[in-house]
C-alpha cells in the first residue's frame, strides 16, 4: 500500500513539474517574443518564423484540407442518416457548420499539426542538445529561447488559426458537396443556411480554441526537445512523447475550453 | 591579476561530488591544458569557465566578474569575449560553414555584409578552410568540423579560446595540425587558450601549463617540465599509461578451473 502511494505521490510531482516547466517557458517565449516580430523585432528571427510558418501552415495545407474534406462527408452522411427519418436533413446543414466552426475544425487542425510540427520541434531542439548546439547558442551569448522557440511560437500562433480557417472552410464545402449530390441543394442556397446557422462567436471560439492549441502543441514540442538526455535514443523517445502529450494535451484543453463556453453561454 | 581565477569551486550532479574544491588561476596570454582522465571533470569545469552550469559553491571570476553569480546581461557580456569549440564541432548543419562564422557577427555587431564576408574569409583562411565556405558541415571530415568549429569561435576575436577535445576522434596527422593551428592562433592573436584533452603528446605540445584532473580534484598543476618531473603516483600512472585494474592471469585462469569444475558437477 505504501509502495503505491508512494508511486501516485511520485507520479503526481513528475507531472506538476512538468506543467511548471511549460508555465516557465511560456513566460519566458512570451518575454522573448517581441525579437521575433516584424519591423519592431531582430529580422533574423523573422526571418526565421517566416520559415517555420511555410513548415507549419504551408506545407501542413493538403493534409490538412483532406482531412477536413473526408471528415465533413463523414459527418454530414452519418447526420444524414439518422435525421432522414425525421424528415430533418437540412439540419445536417446546422451539424457541419456549428460542428466545424466550434469543434472539428481547431481539433483536426491541432491533431494534424501536432503529429506533423510538434515532433519536428522535439526532434530539432533534442538534436541541437545531443549535439551542443544549444550549448554553442548559449556560448555565443544567444538565448535558446529566444534564438529557436520565439520564432516556432509565434509561426505557430499564425499559422494554426489560418489553418484552421481552411480547415471550417473545407469541412463545410464537403458538406455542401453531399447535400448538392444527395437533394440537389444548390451551393449558393447552402451557404446561405451555412451563414445563417452560425454566428462571429461560433468562429471566434473556435479561433481562441485554435491560439489555444498552438501554445499546447509548439511548447511541448519545444520542452520535450529540451528535456532530451543523453544520446539520439532519447531524441526518438523526445519526438514520440511530444505527439502523444500534445495530442493528449489538446483534447483535455478542447474539453475544458467546451465547458466554459458551454456555461458562460458564449455557445 | 589573472583573466580567469577559479576559487573552491565545487560541483554536484544529483548528489554526487563531481568536482571538489578546485583552485586555479589562468593568466592572460598562457595556454592552460586541463589534462586527466574520462570522468575526471575537466569538461564539467570547462562548461563552469564558459558559464553553462552553476556551480553548488565556490566561485568563477572572468575578468574580475564572477559569472557564478552575476547577472545574466553581465554574463553575455562576458560570453562575447569567449570563443568555444565543443568536441562534436557544434557547427549549426542547417548553416554553411561562412554561415556558421557570420552568424555571431551579424547578431552581435553592425558591421556591413561586406565587411562581415571579409571577415569570415579571414576566419575561414586562418583555419584553412577558405575553400571550404559554401558547404554544409555534414560535407565536411571530422577534422575540417573542428576547424570550422574554431573559425566560429575566433569570429568576434574572442580574448579567451576554449576548446573541448580538439583531436578527439582525429588521425595523429590532423591532430597535430590541429596543434599547430592552436599555437598560431595564439602566437597571431595573443590570446588566452584554454584546452581539455586527454592526449599527453597534444598537451605537451601547446601547453604553458598544465593542470591535471584526477576525480574531481586537481592532482599537479605546473610547466610542462614540471608535470612530467612529477612523483604523484596518478600523474605517473596518466603519464606512463599504467591500467587502473589489469586482468591479473592467476585471477582468469582460477575463473577457468571454477567454470570447468561446475560444468564437469552437471555432467
Amino acid at each position: 500500500m505504501a509502495t503505491v502511494l508512494e508511486d501516485v505521490g511520485k507520479k503526481t510531482i513528475e507531472h506538476l513539474d512538468y506543467v511548471g516547466n511549460l508555465n516557465i517557458q511560456l513566460w519566458s517565449t512570451l518575454r522573448a517574443m517581441g525579437s521575433a516580430l516584424p519591423l519592431v523585432g531582430n529580422r533574423y528571427r523573422w526571418q526565421a518564423t517566416v520559415r517555420q510558418m511555410l513548415q507549419i501552415g504551408y506545407d501542413a495545407l493538403p493534409m490538412v484540407s483532406l482531412m477536413a474534406l473526408c471528415t465533413g462527408f463523414i459527418l454530414a452522411m452519418q447526420g444524414a442518416s439518422e435525421l432522414r427519418r425525421f424528415g430533418a436533413l437540412h439540419y445536417v446543414i446546422d451539424l457541419v457548420a456549428v460542428g466545424f466552426t466550434r469543434e472539428l475544425g481547431p481539433l483536426l487542425t491541432a491533431i494534424a499539426v501536432s503529429g506533423r510540427s510538434g515532433s519536428a520541434f522535439a526532434a530539432e531542439i533534442g538534436t541541437m542538445k545531443v549535439t551542443e548546439e544549444l550549448d554553442s547558442l548559449r556560448v555565443m551569448a544567444f538565448e535558446p529561447i529566444e534564438f529557436v522557440l520565439a520564432p516556432k511560437y509565434l509561426a505557430a500562433l499564425i499559422s494554426i488559426p489560418c489553418l484552421t480557417v481552411i480547415s471550417n472552410s473545407f469541412g463545410i464545402g464537403a458538406g455542401g458537396l453531399f447535400m448538392f449530390f444527395s437533394t440537389r441543394l444548390a451551393p449558393l442556397l447552402y451557404f446561405r443556411y451555412v451563414l445563417g446557422s452560425i454566428a462571429l462567436r461560433d468562429v471566434i471560439t473556435g479561433l481562441i480554441k485554435s491560439v489555444a492549441f498552438a501554445t499546447i502543441i509548439a511548447h511541448v514540442g519545444c520542452l520535450e526537445g529540451f528535456r532530451v538526455r543523453g544520446g539520439p535514443d532519447s531524441v526518438g523517445r523526445s519526438t514520440t512523447s511530444a505527439v502523444v502529450k500534445s495530442t493528449f494535451l489538446v483534447i483535455v484543453a478542447d474539453a475544458i475550453f467546451t465547458a466554459i463556453f458551454y456555461f458562460t453561454g458564449a455557445h | 591579476m589573472p583573466i580567469i581565477s577559479i576559487r573552491d569551486l565545487v560541483v554536484e550532479y544529483e548528489g554526487r561530488r563531481v568536482l571538489n574544491r578546485l583552485n586555479l588561476d589562468i593568466e592572460a596570454g598562457e595556454t592552460m591544458v586541463l589534462l586527466g582522465g574520462s570522468g575526471s571533470g575537466k569538461s564539467t569545469l570547462l562548461r563552469q569557465i564558459i558559464g553553462l552550469e552553476r556551480p553548488k559553491s565556490g566561485s568563477v571570476f572572468v575578468k574580475g566578474v564572477d559569472i557564478t553569480s552575476c547577472a545574466s546581461s553581465e554574463l553575455q557580456k562576458i560570453r562575447r569575449s569567449i570563443g568555444a569549440a565543443f568536441q562534436s564541432a557544434a557547427l549549426f548543419n542547417s548553416l554553411s560553414v561562412e554561415d556558421n562564422v557570420a552568424l555571431p557577427l551579424r547578431e552581435h555587431t553592425a558591421l556591413a555584409p561586406s565587411i562581415i564576408d571579409l571577415m569570415v574569409w579571414m576566419k575561414l583562411a586562418v583555419v584553412g578552410l577558405a575553400d571550404f565556405g559554401k558547404l554544409h558541415p555534414q560535407e565536411l571530415s571530422g577534422g575540417m568540423k573542428k576547424r570550422g568549429a574554431v573559425a566560429r569561435a575566433l569570429a568576434l576575436d574572442p580574448e579567451i579560446l576554449v576548446l573541448d577535445e580538439p583531436s578527439a576522434g582525429l588521425d595523429p596527422i590532423v591532430a597535430a595540425e590541429l596543434d599547430e593551428l592552436i599555437l598560431l592562433l595564439k602566437e597571431t592573436f595573443q590570446m588566452t587558450v584554454i584546452v581539455v584533452t586527454h592526449e599527453m603528446p597534444s598537451a605537451f605540445r601547446i601547453a604553458d601549463r598544465i593542470a591535471m584532473l584526477y576525480q574531481g580534484s586537481f592532482k599537479s598543476i605546473g610547466t610542462k617540465e614540471e608535470i612530467k618531473a612529477s612523483q604523484d603516483p596518478r600523474v605517473r600512472q596518466f603519464l606512463d599509461r599504467i591500467p587502473e585494474d589489469m586482468a591479473k592471469a592467476p585471477t582468469v585462469a582460477t575463473y577457468f578451473e571454477k567454470y570447468l569444475r561446475r560444468k564437469e558437477a552437471f555432467q
